[in-house]
């Protein structure tokens, strides 16, 4: 069966509450089938109103939704057959597990039979076998959790989208669930859609990740490319960490620029700035930078130790470079046999693929 | 060391367990003395009135100490034909104690009550005394049958003899408009004269509608309450609560004003071509201003309730119904409706017991066909001074009124009601 790469897709969709501020502004986004995609954004990104809007409980200012190349913009949510969990689980305190994965299967008038099978295998999918005749009071925060995602997936929907579902589970259990969740995706294949404001939980269970900010897609890629590349200094600095560098470009050759700072000038790949005199921001990942490097390196600076803070897997290091004092280095615990001592001078290089300059800050 | 595994000891050489079951106990004891004036203040102005209203409406010992001889001597009569001498010599020494300290009177009035015409043989008996018209060496029985033809008929010492027990449950029978028989037996009061049987009625009917109506006013106003921003909703809550505010004696009379045939809600039927000008319909001093008012009054008690359990209910229950494929009735009849049971208890059940012994309202705006049963309580307070009758019928109110919430218990659950 041939995948349908606009299985979802969002035509110049735009969204106001209160007819003066648009909250979500010119959504182009295609959703592949069978694709997990992720919104990722701060809150207030808008991330959540276009979940809201394909799940039909808001409408979109503007433009339209199609499902698998329909119109669904006038189709209310309950016939657009889209399953969801919800933030808060959202499960029906006053009905057994049985009776809240069977809701969906009632309302569509299924045989007692069928229920009973499909709630049975969406109860081994999460693995909650023996659940069935608890109430959802008398569940953990991750079985509840689970309960969520099987009623979800029991009436076989379509698209399945997920509203921050892992946002109250401690951070264990947190991960756990996301691969449980990634593990039943990709068994089944249905097409979902994730939205978070976790930048880790997007980037280990996604295919695809937008990311969002104020009300637009600022990037679209897949987490290596997000995290790699960075096409603009909101994606930079929000996903991951990263250390930055504000100048003006001072030359410009081809994928290559040099970047004059207060008090010096960095090399660095040219991605948004297209000519001498522009303003920009120098993004650069942590562990990309390197101490006393061995190999040369076509940046090299002298930088002294602020802080040297323990973090057991690796040891950050805080040093004041080329006027930043913020820029973190990132050391592996393996080379830690590195004397780092506050106060000392030392050496740091990187490659000039690796720093981007961007769009100014 | 060994002493880990023997009693724990504190400072003082005290076993700790002691030590702690010490100063649990000293809270104990604390926490109790806080409660105590709240315990004492419901015994004396609850349980103990309610004791005392019971023992009032069974009492009936005023004959009984009245006549002690007389039922001494009636125990061996079989009640069937005229009672031996021996009955006769005991009535007559009592009543001639009670003539002398002058309280035959009261005999006579409650006798009266048992049997018409007692007042008028008592006094007739009491003059013949008072004259020494009665010669002890001779038989009672004889003269005092010559006194007046009454006190020859059987009946009417049956009806000494049915005072004779200390307690009665008269009062309650009355209350179900019955009696005990001539013979002992319970039997009905003629049917016009069923009163309070209609009254029960009545007032189980209206309790019931007003309960109705509150909840089908309430149920919206309570959800919109819940769901409306904070702005809005503190504006509702408001007008909500408003009438709490006011006097209760105020809002009955402002329904009066609204209501009476000259009044403003005619007016403007009138206005409109509703009704016309000569033919005003009556809404007051009747059911409907009953209903009106009272559902009016105890809107707040439904709603509060309602709205505390729905603003605990998260609107993605409701959207979770509606993207699992539930039609919005669906959702709301399967998800939120059951959701709010507790809440729909508590006002209902509310509303229930405050409408069913509702007083000043139907009082003022009911007339004749919309008075309720706590206002023919409230007649027998004031009017009749029949107290042991209107505690008879507050008690059985007040039975009633556990009856509902027992059968509530076993249908909903105390356990699931939620005042807030």
């Amino acid at each position: 069966m041939s995948k349908n790469p606009e299985f979802v897709k969002f035509d110049k969709v735009d969204k106001s509450y209160d007819g003066k501020v648009l909250v979500v502004k010119d959504l182009q986004l295609d959703i592949a089938e069978g694709e997990f995609i992720t919104m990722l954004g701060p809150s207030g990104s808008g991330k959540t109103t276009c979940l809201m809007m394909l799940a039909g409980f808001e409408t979109p200012t503007n433009g339209e939704i199609l499902l698998d190349g329909n119109i669904i913009s006038n189709i209310p949510p309950h016939k657009r057959g889209i399953g969801m969990v919800f933030q808060n689980y959202a499960l029906f305190p006053h009905m057994t597990v049985y009776e809240n994965l069977a809701f969906p299967l009632r309302v569509r008038k299924m045989e007692k039979d069928e229920i009973d099978k499909k709630v049975d295998k969406a109860l081994s999918m999460v693995s909650l076998n023996g659940f069935e005749t608890r109430m959802p009071g008398q569940l953990s925060g991750g079985q509840q959790q689970r309960v969520a995602v099987a009623r979800a997936l029991v009436f076989d929907p379509a698209v399945v989208l997920m509203d921050e579902p892992l946002g109250a589970l401690d951070k264990n259990l947190r991960e756990s669930m996301q691969y449980e969740i990634k593990h039943i995706h990709e068994s089944i294949g249905v097409t979902v859609v994730y939205v978070t404001h976790d930048q880790s939980e997007a980037l280990t269970m996604s295919n695809r990740i937008a990311v969002f900010n104020d009300g637009k897609v600022q990037q679209l890629s897949n987490p290596s490319e997000l995290y790699e590349k960075p096409v603009n200094s909101f994606v930079a600095e929000f996903i991951g960490e990263n250390n930055t560098f504000n100048g003006e470009v001072s030359d410009i050759s081809g994928d290559e620029c040099k970047v004059k700072l207060s008090n010096a000038e960095i090399i660095a790949s040219a991605i948004s700035v297209k000519s001498k005199g522009e303003k920009t921001t120098v993004s650069l990942r942590p562990e990309r930078a390197l101490i006393e490097p061995s190999e040369k390196m076509d940046n090299m600076f002298s930088g002294k130790i602020e802080e040297v803070i323990y973090h057991g897997d690796h040891t950050r290091v805080r040093i004041n470079l080329l006027g930043n004092p913020e820029f973190i280095l990132k050391v592996p615990n393996s080379t830690s046999n590195l004397e780092l001592k506050v106060k000392e001078d030392i050496k740091i290089g990187w490659n000039s693929s690796d720093a981007r300059a961007l769009d100014p800050k | 060391m060994s002493s880990e595994t023997k009693q724990i000891l504190t400072t003082d050489g005290i076993p700790l367990e002691v030590s702690l079951k010490k100063a649990e106990k000293k809270n104990k004891i604390k926490a109790f003395l806080l409660v105590a004036p709240l315990l004492l203040f419901l015994f004396i102005t609850y349980v103990f009135p309610i004791g005392e209203m019971f023992t009032r409406s069974v009492d009936d010992r005023m004959v009984t100490n009245m006549l002690p001889k007389t039922f001494k001597a009636m125990e061996k009569w079989d009640g069937k034909e005229l009672p031996p001498e021996e009955v006769f010599v005991g009535f007559y020494s009592d009543f001639k104690v009670l003539v002398e300290n002058q309280t035959q009177g009261k005999l006579g009035q409650r006798l009266n009550k048992e049997k018409n015409g007692f007042n008028s043989i008592t006094k007739k008996l009491m003059r013949q005394i008072k004259r020494n018209k009665i010669d002890e060496s001779q038989s009672i029985k004889e003269q005092i049958m010559k006194v007046h033809k009454r006190w020859r008929d059987v009946e009417y010492w049956q009806a000494i003899k049915r005072t004779a027990p200390p307690y009665t449950m008269a009062k309650y029978l009355k209350g179900m408009d019955m009696y005990f028989a001539a013979d002992g037996s319970i039997a009905q009061v003629d049917e016009d004269r069923r009163i309070h049987r209609i009254l029960w009625l009545r007032t189980l009917e209206i309790a019931l509608f007003v309960t109705i109506f509150c909840f089908l006013m309430g149920y919206p106003i309570a959800h919109l309450l819940a769901t409306l921003p904070m702005k809005y909703s503190n504006l509702l809550m408001i007008c909500v609560l408003l009438p709490f505010w006011t006097s209760l004696l105020v809002r009955t009379a402002s329904w009066m004003i609204l209501l009476q045939q000259q009044g403003i809600v005619n007016d403007f039927f009138v206005l409109i071509g509703l009704v016309a000008d000569n033919n005003r319909p009556e809404m007051m001093y009747n059911k409907v201003g009953t209903y009106v008012a009272m559902t009016q009054i105890l809107l707040p008690f439904m709603v509060l309730p309602l709205y505390s359990v729905m603003k605990t209910i998260s609107p993605s229950l409701m959207r979770a119904g509606k993207s699992l494929g539930g039609t919005p009735f669906v959702a709301f009849w399967k998800v939120y409706f059951p959701l709010t049971i507790p809440g729909i208890g508590a006002g209902c059940l509310l509303v229930f017991i405050l409408a069913i012994g509702y007083y000043i309202t139907p009082a003022l705006v009911g007339g004749a066909s919309g008075t309720l049963i706590s206002n023919q309580i409230a007649y027998h307070m004031k009017s009749t001074l029949d107290w042991s009758f209107a505690s008879a019928m507050g008690l059985m109110l007040l039975s009633g009124v556990l009856v509902i919430y027992w059968i509530y218990n076993k249908l909903v659950g105390v356990d699931n009601i939620k005042l807030g």
